[in-house]
């Protein structure tokens, strides 16, 4: 068998790859995210048991990670949208890519945070 | 373009078998329209599809960062949202609209993208032809149910 014929893929495969799989996260998320919001109309009282839940330490994880998949979603889909419409997109795609990387991991670690710091103090106590 | 009518073979190969009292068959060109062809089924569809997903994206930026930034990050994050919370927002045609507008470009967005990746990875007619259905009714579902949330939101349900 030839050594190295795997194709490896680089930056432009691999940014198809993560918008699709965050895409199809955060379409779940929608669903279920829908579901619950129409409590409302069913109670107060079971709203807010459904929201208690989106309050725990683990869930809170959940959502961080949520946060991680729609920001990278969102900046990389205006990534694709300047390789199709920009003259020289695909000319800069790759600094594209490493400009959406650097500004998600800027506010991925701003939400560090505001959404998991009640999480820790629930866990670790304060 | 005139067609030749005095010889279909040119004098190199030899005598025509064809003139004007004898003149060749007509050859209908192949991919000319005839009565019988099937009425043509191609539209635009996938190019405004395509379309749709930039310019709903661009808006979906914005709509879907704000949400984000006011549920999760200001004033407490998500400890501070609730029924008295939403009732306080719905309370106001701003947000309302703010919210339609979200759900059904989210989930016309949405949806539309797991319309390609059931496209590309679902290789079997009947495999592909029930996925969609699925994906198409949870989505008419989820759509309507939160249309009909947002405009029947009673802040005094009890």
């Amino acid at each position: 068998m030839p050594a190295g014929t795997l194709y490896r893929g680089r930056e432009g495969m691999w940014s198809w790859v993560a918008h699709r799989v965050t895409g199809v996260l955060i379409f779940f998320f929608l669903f279920v995210h829908v579901l619950d919001t129409a409590l409302v109309r069913v109670s107060p009282e079971a709203y807010d048991d459904v929201v208690a839940t989106y309050k725990t330490p683990l869930v809170a994880l959940l959502e961080y990670g949520l946060v991680a998949a729609i920001l990278f979603h969102a900046l990389n889909g205006l990534r694709v949208i300047a390789v199709d419409f920009w003259s020289k997109g695909t000319r800069y795609q790759k600094q594209m890519l490493w400009t959406v990387m650097g500004i998600w991991i800027v506010l991925m670690a701003g939400a560090l945070y505001p959404v998991l710091g009640h999480a820790v103090r629930e866990v670790f106590g304060s | 373009m005139s067609i030749e009518t005095t010889g279909a073979v040119g004098p190199v190969e030899g005598v025509s078998r064809y003139d004007v009292d004898n003149p060749a068959p007509v050859i209908e060109p192949p991919r000319a329209r005839t009565k019988k062809t099937p009425k043509s089924t191609r539209t635009n569809f996938e190019l405004y599809g395509w379309l749709f997903m930039r310019l709903s994206g661009i808006v979906l930026v914005v709509l879907v960062l704000f949400h984000l930034l006011i549920q999760l990050v200001l004033d407490g994050g998500v400890s501070k949202i609730g029924f008295a919370f939403v009732a306080g927002r719905w309370a106001s045609p701003f947000w309302q609209t703010w919210d339609l507008l979200m759900l059904w470009l989210a989930m016309l967005h949405g949806a539309n993208g797991l319309r390609t990746v059931i496209n590309d990875y679902a290789e079997r007619p009947n495999t592909r032809f029930w996925l969609k259905n699925l994906l198409y009714t949870a989505t008419v579902f989820t759509v309507l149910l939160g249309t009909l949330v947002i405009f029947t939101f009673d802040p005094n349900i009890r």
